[in-house]
């Protein structure tokens, strides 16, 4: 693991690559374990790195010896997310790529829809936007090159795919993503104590609701 | 109450931020320039922490329908209350009824409209800050807009007219080297120091966009998403770093160059569209030095103050 400070702040844990499940998982118990820790003021995690902001320094030697001796002696298994079922309507107004992505991949899109919703996806991290799940586990089989004239706005909800990465904007936004369907299903709620629906470590099904062609 | 009556920038309610939730993908916000928003707070006897409007650079008429005491902090507005002229860095009370127009920011981008008790903002998430993105704080998540009626926790006038010193522009920004400042070319971190950085005007509470020299990796650089913050110098691959600002999303994926320190993010917040700076290296021990120097000068205002109640 490699620590570098990124501002007077905080620091950055970089693992070698590449990002794989088992090194993520090493990744979310280490930012559950930091987070217990009094002077330790937010730990984010990211794609095979996680940065820990602290109140400010004047020397991060101490804090750099401190992290890689927690690193080596982390305790991995007793971290465990919850399981989220995600229900889709596929196609329609908003899933309008749907038929196109079946073109690209030459099938129909009910065999795009059960290639989307047959896997257990992982959530690897948040970010981009409250409540932007990174998921972990798109098929080979249903990588779609992003469009080439992104949209200026991508509605709320949206359920696209960007090249071998899927997955759902809370918000609306401009994006480049194949969109396939969308979910009703709030992923960001400001009145609830967790206010995101997925963190990180959380597992993801997408289910079929409806199928509008 | 206020009532806003004209306005024709972004204006929004804003305090220190929303702190501790970026693991969920929301960011901080908060005041663009921390240190005049606190000012402007102390001046009136507020907690720091205290919901202000802030008004960039263009426009904003409030008529006061209380007698309230405030003041305006941040960039040099050209003001007026009931078409009298008035001073940023000074207190002044009003009277029901009377109109104070922030005609246009003569100097600096962001000012700070700070009422006495602060305006009666429910907070969401633990902050009044307004996150237009994701539709947070201030008004139901978004800008001002003519009509807004905005109450305050008015809690009794200041009567002393008061000025305090108005923290100094300047051209030269104080940064550290970040993470992947070595992956860069010798040349570009030379560069870096010594260009004259532009402001170019697609830039926001989101991210300032500088032009100047371009900034070249070594070789290129596979970087996967990573936590960000304000003051993080990004170099996507154009090679023209964009400064994370207040509204910056949690996450990103450029290389970081260097980091502007914290004691200095105001100032890099009032640098003006089209206008040129450099940024100069420091160590911890001077950001920290730098920092203990704006809270000797936010401790002097409380000094000020209670003299004056």
């Amino acid at each position: 693991m490699h620590i570098t400070p990124i501002s007077e702040s905080a620091v950055v844990c970089v693992l070698p690559p590449p990002a794989t499940l088992d090194q993520q998982r090493r990744l979310w118990a280490f930012a559950h374990q930091l987070q217990q820790e009094e002077d330790i003021v937010e730990v984010v995690v990211g794609m095979n790195n996680l940065t820990v902001f602290m109140d400010f320094m004047t020397d991060f030697t101490p804090l750099i010896q401190r992290l890689e001796q927690s690193w080596q002696t982390l305790t991995v298994n007793t971290f465990q997310g919850n399981h989220i079922e995600i229900p889709v309507i596929y196609g329609g107004e908003v899933g309008q790529d749907l038929i196109e992505v079946a073109e690209y991949h030459h099938c129909s899109p009910q065999e795009i829809i059960d290639r989307h919703t047959a896997p257990t996806y992982t959530v690897y991290m948040i970010g981009f936007q409250p409540g932007f799940p990174y998921l972990g586990g798109l098929p080979e089989s249903l990588h779609t090159p992003r469009r080439a004239n992104p949209r200026t706005e991508v509605p709320a909800g949206s359920v696209g795919i960007g090249g071998a990465q899927t997955g759902i904007y809370p918000f609306a936004s401009p994006g480049g993503w194949q969109l396939i369907g969308h979910t009703e299903q709030a992923l960001f709620d400001k009145t609830r104590e967790k206010p995101t629906l997925l963190q990180a470590g959380d597992t993801v099904k997408f289910v079929v609701e409806r199928i509008e062609l | 109450m206020m009532e806003v009556l004209a306005v024709s920038s972004r204006a929004t309610i804003q305090d220190i931020g929303r702190f501790g939730l970026r693991e969920f993908g929301i960011s901080q916000c908060g005041a663009m320039d921390k240190l005049a928003l606190k000012a402007g707070n102390l001046l009136l006897g507020n907690e720091e922490n205290t919901p202000a409007i802030e008004v960039p650079l263009g426009g904003i008429s409030l008529k006061f329908h209380e007698a309230i005491s405030f003041c305006v902090t941040g960039a040099f507005y050209e003001m007026t209350l009931d078409d009298e002229p008035i001073f940023t860095y000074w207190r002044y009370q009003a009277k029901a009824g009377q109109v104070l127009k922030l005609h246009h920011a003569k100097i600096g981008m962001y000012g700070y409209l700070c009422v006495r008790g602060g305006f009666d903002i429910p907070k969401e998430l633990n902050s009044c800050s307004t996150d237009v993105r994701a539709k947070l704080g201030g008004i139901n998540g978004r800008i001002l807009a003519v009509g807004d009626q905005l109450l305050t926790k008015n809690d009794g006038l200041l009567l002393q007219k008061v000025g305090i010193a108005p923290i100094p522009l300047k051209n030269t920004i104080y940064a550290l080297p970040s993470s992947e400042y070595q992956a860069f070319t010798r040349k570009s971190q030379y560069n870096w120091w010594q260009t004259k950085w532009t402001l170019q005007s697609n830039s926001d509470r989101m991210g300032y966009r500088f032009q100047g020299a371009v900034l070249n990796l070594e070789k290129p650089l596979e970087m996967l998403s990573h936590a960000i913050q304000f003051g993080s110098v990004q170099v996507p691959p154009n090679g023209q770093p964009i400064i994370l600002m207040a509204d910056a999303q949690t996450t990103g994926g450029y290389p970081k160059i260097a980091h502007v320190i914290d004691a200095d993010l105001g100032a890099l917040a009032q640098v003006r569209l089209g206008t040129a700076i450099q940024f100069e290296a420091v160590d911890l021990a001077q950001a920290a030095k730098l920092r203990r120097k704006n809270d000797v000068y936010l401790d002097q205002i409380r000094s000020i103050v209670d003299e004056t109640y």
